[in-house]
């Protein structure tokens, strides 16, 4: 699905926030990325999204190279792809219901896009994906007033109405707590599953990447640290991926000491004391 | 979890941190230039309280009273009353017919900068997006930096007395404000929705659709209400070079030293104002 090759990603103040990143990442597979803030995940998810161009380096989706895309054909790429961000980035002003179908921009034409604002175009499909996201009887409610575990469920009911092939969770469980953070990752785990979607994430918690994904990668100064099964994935590697990162690495300790921030949720990790 | 909102403002920009020797200078400079303008303009408080200033005062406020309610003159008053409130409505729909289109080439986000044009060449970008944006900012620019008041005297030479140079005067005045705080309102939106709409597929009208105008349109409503208060009270002015309304009134009165109508026609005026402030506010709430 996804061919990176040798990919660089260089700020326009010189920052370097991808340094080398080859990887291949095939249909239906779930991924998870790890590491220390600023490693540079989110450049090469906002890569993987077709937002950003990368410096150097190629990036080709099933098998087509994306610089060589035309303006038509990435706009059609791009709708392939699902992004759920950090924040939520939904406008908050507009009710849920158009948030949701937003998803449908990249099919709608402009006057059915227009339209829609007036009277929602398919407001039964919004219904149906909030609720499979566990919201349902939101729709017309004002999307600025609903709390933020809320409004990350929106986003995630605007990929479903989407329907894209990729789903890309940059940090998605970030701003809300543990038990809820457990929710929306199996709740995007299993809604991958059912629909063969791949599904990438990146993720702070390394807890919830090494229950949830088959299979682990580590992102360290823009460079592949490790690509791993979870099992495979030792407290060394991890001491190596988070090092000189203060609060990764009291993250690290506070799994050492046996502490289960997410209870039953997540599995004890291989390799740490118990 | 809870530490990663702590963890992710630390990478920001250090300079941001440093303590900048800007408020002091800028206080600095503020008590100076107001020392120095104190003599340059003249203020004299003592003029005011001088024997022949309060004698003028004293006549000026005896003479409103009390106000003249007679139902001939209120009768007369109907008219320019409502002419005030025509001249501002007309006024402002004409600003807003020259402040959106101006306004919207004026924006950056829409003409050459940011996520709409991530593909446009560049020279595409200078020919058909910043060259038109330089020129709309600068005839905006024009239309707001000539006070309304100097407008309605050129238009009051060039289309005669009455309220139609007054509507003009308005409407060249505040299509310059309104376009200009248009395209700052449209250029102040959070971009993150926008580039959401973009990575899932939407094409650039319906980035705009669903990402710029419902972010943007409350303020922008707003804004233009709050012009319009502004143009009842500018409407009154305007009628002192002869563009019509309660202002024209106002001046008659003041020449014939019946200061009795000029509290009439101020209380009128001041009915008027807090009418309209109240219609924008409601609207304001509703929208916001």
């Amino acid at each position: 699905m996804y061919e990176l090759r040798g990919l660089r990603k260089v700020f326009g103040d010189g920052s370097v926030a991808v340094d080398d990143i080859s990887l291949t990442v095939g249909r239906g597979e779930h991924v998870a990325f790890i590491g220390p803030s600023g490693a540079g995940k989110t450049t090469l998810f906002r890569i993987l999204n077709l937002t950003l161009r990368p410096t150097e380096g190629t990036l080709a989706l099933d098998g087509r190279e994306v610089a060589a895309l035309s303006d038509a054909e990435l706009r059609r790429a791009r709708t392939r792809i699902g992004t759920i961000y950090q924040q939520q980035n939904l406008v908050g002003r507009l009710r849920v219901v158009h948030n949701v179908l937003a998803g449908n921009l990249g099919r709608w034409s402009t006057l059915t896009a227009l339209s829609s604002l007036v009277r929602p175009h398919g407001a039964a499909d919004a219904g149906r994906a909030l609720a499979r996201v566990g919201i349902p009887g939101k729709l017309y409610a004002r999307t600025d007033e609903l709390s933020g575990g809320q409004q990350q469920r929106v986003a995630i009911a605007r990929v479903l109405v989407q329907d894209p092939d990729i789903i890309l969770a940059d940090e998605p469980v970030s701003s809300v707590d543990p038990s809820l953070a457990v929710t929306i990752v199996t709740l995007l785990r299993d809604l991958s599953h059912e629909s063969r979607k791949t599904l990438l994430m990146n993720l702070h918690s390394v807890e919830l990447a090494l229950t949830y994904f088959p299979r682990i990668v580590g992102i360290r100064n823009g460079r592949v640290h490790f690509d791993l099964a979870p099992g495979k994935v030792s407290s060394e590697l991890l001491a190596g991926l988070y090092a000189g990162h203060r609060d990764e690495e009291a993250q690290l300790e506070r799994i050492q000491d046996g502490e289960r921030l997410y209870g039953g949720a997540c599995r004890p990790l291989a390799g740490f004391g118990q | 979890m809870a530490r990663d909102s702590t963890a992710a403002p630390a990478d920001r920009s250090p300079a941001s941190a440093s303590k900048s020797a800007f408020p002091w200078i800028f206080t600095a400079a503020f008590a100076v230039s107001v020392a120095l303008s104190l003599r340059a303009a003249q203020v004299d408080p003592r003029l005011l309280v001088e024997s022949a200033a309060l004698a003028n005062v004293v006549k000026f406020v005896r003479g409103m009273f009390p106000p003249q309610l007679s139902r001939e003159f209120l009768g007369l008053m109907l008219r320019p009353a409502l002419e005030t409130v025509q001249i501002s409505v007309m006024g402002t729909a004409i600003a807003i017919l020259i402040g959106v289109p101006l306004g919207l080439v004026a924006t950056a986000s829409l003409t050459w900068r940011g996520v709409l044009h991530e593909r446009a060449s560049r020279v595409g970008r200078w020919a058909l997006g910043l060259v038109p944006y330089i020129l709309s900012r600068a005839v905006l620019s024009v239309f707001r930096s000539i006070p309304e008041y100097v407008w309605a005297f050129m238009f009051v030479r060039a289309v005669g007395l009455g309220p139609f140079p007054g509507v003009l005067a308005i409407g060249v005045a505040y299509g310059g404000m309104l376009g200009k705080v248009y395209s700052e309102i449209l250029d102040s939106v959070n971009p993150r929705p926008l580039e959401t709409l973009q990575a899932a597929g939407a094409s650039r009208l319906g980035v705009v659709l669903y990402g710029l105008v419902p972010q943007a349109l409350p303020n922008v409503i707003a804004y233009t209400l709050y012009r319009w208060e502004c143009a009842i009270r500018a409407s009154a002015i305007l009628g002192f070079v002869g563009a019509g309304g309660l202002g024209q009134q106002i001046e008659l009165s003041m020449r014939m030293f019946q200061f009795d109508e000029v509290l009439t026609l101020l209380a009128i005026l001041f009915v008027l104002v807090a009418t309209v402030d109240f219609i924008s506010a409601r609207i304001r709430a509703w929208v916001a």
